[in-house]
């Protein structure tokens, strides 16, 4: 059992941080100019955090142990392809939720 | 189209994420103890469903208060990434809206305005607050209600093969049409190599040295694209 005052500690210690993390930049910069030397590394931030975020995610799905796992794989290359060749958001992720759900199917 | 309606279309889709997703949190807090008014206070108060998990996961083993909140927190330092890329976009508007925008600000709303935000350069201050509420809509809300709906139904959720994988499929699907100069490509190559080199850091740091890494790749190669364009 987890102690209540260690919980709620936790719980508002952890709220704030975060906020504080979300908020550092856009609260207290607002609309002050930034420097061009950080503004073409901030262009970059969403296309460097978000692949370092599903890529072990991807290689080593936790649900499989940690290990490769080929319909992970695949589903995950079928909505890159479909989402780097239309630039369609929403048909990316439809084909590989397809993908994913005919592996269960098929490998079950 | 109003564009707090288009975002609210657009981050519908996040729903098959966030539902799963939010439903589980709701399950393993109540199995690890906690009562219903303390799960859906996680959820609402912290709302940043990885950072959620390493800290509830921590606190079952029984770690220190400080290194629970530690781990966490260096989950979530992404965040101060996020709230730096979107400060070109959204620094200008009124300080009570940077500040709800801070507190909805996870990975579907950042990474959705930033894909609407980079196709429409041309939106005003105020379209893209109301573009970034819109997307804020079917994300955030959902996720308190998917947390409350885990904890009450308990274990009768099935977790079934492949629900884990909807958090990467859904960035991917993001990702890959974001990657429109060579600048891009180098940025998610590098941070995606650096990500998966570092991955045995401690406290999820791995992510953080990826993230850095790609970024500082993608200003690098933007320099040298440029600067080959001019000759």
């Amino acid at each position: 059992m987890i102690d209540t005052t260690t919980l709620w500690t936790v719980i508002l210690g952890l709220g704030f941080g975060s906020f504080a993390l979300r908020f550092v930049f856009l609260g207290f910069i607002g609309n002050r100019a930034l420097p061009a030397w950080l503004l073409r590394h901030l262009r970059y931030t969403a296309v460097a955090v978000l692949p370092a975020l599903i890529a072990p995610l991807i290689l080593w799905p936790a649900a499989n142990g940690g290990q490769p796992e080929p319909t992970r794989l695949v589903a995950a290359a079928v909505t890159f392809g479909v989402g780097y060749f239309t630039k369609n958001v929403i048909a990316a992720m439809v084909s590989g939720a397809l993908v994913l759900i005919a592996g269960g199917y098929l490998l079950n | 189209m109003s564009s707090y309606a288009r975002g609210l279309r657009d981050g519908l889709p996040f729903l098959l994420m966030v539902l799963p997703f939010g439903m589980l949190f709701g399950v393993v807090a109540t199995e690890a103890g906690l009562s219903l008014t303390e799960t859906v206070s996680f959820s609402v108060v912290v709302i940043a469903g990885a950072a959620q998990f390493t800290a509830l996961s921590l606190m079952n083993e029984h770690a220190p208060t400080a290194v629970v909140l530690a781990s966490a927190l260096a989950v979530n330092l992404r965040m101060a990434m996020y709230s730096a890329s979107l400060t070109p976009h959204l620094g200008a508007t009124p300080l009570w809206q940077r500040a709800l925008i801070s507190y909805f600000l996870v990975d579907q709303t950042y990474a959705g305005s930033m894909l609407e935000f980079e196709k429409r350069p041309n939106l005003s201050i105020s379209e893209k607050a109301a573009y970034f509420f819109g997307l804020a809509t079917p994300v955030c809300p959902p996720w308190y209600f998917a947390t409350l709906l885990g904890a009450w139904l308990g274990a009768a959720i099935p977790t079934e093969l492949g629900l884990d994988f909807a958090v990467p499929v859904a960035f991917l699907a993001m990702i890959a049409p974001m990657l429109r100069t060579p600048a891009h490509k180098v940025a998610a190559v590098t941070a995606a190599c650096f990500a998966l080199g570092f991955a045995w850091l401690p406290y999820n740091l791995g992510l953080i040295v990826g993230g850095v890494s790609g970024m500082m790749a993608g200003a690098r190669a933007e320099i040298y694209f440029e600067a080959r364009r001019k000759t």
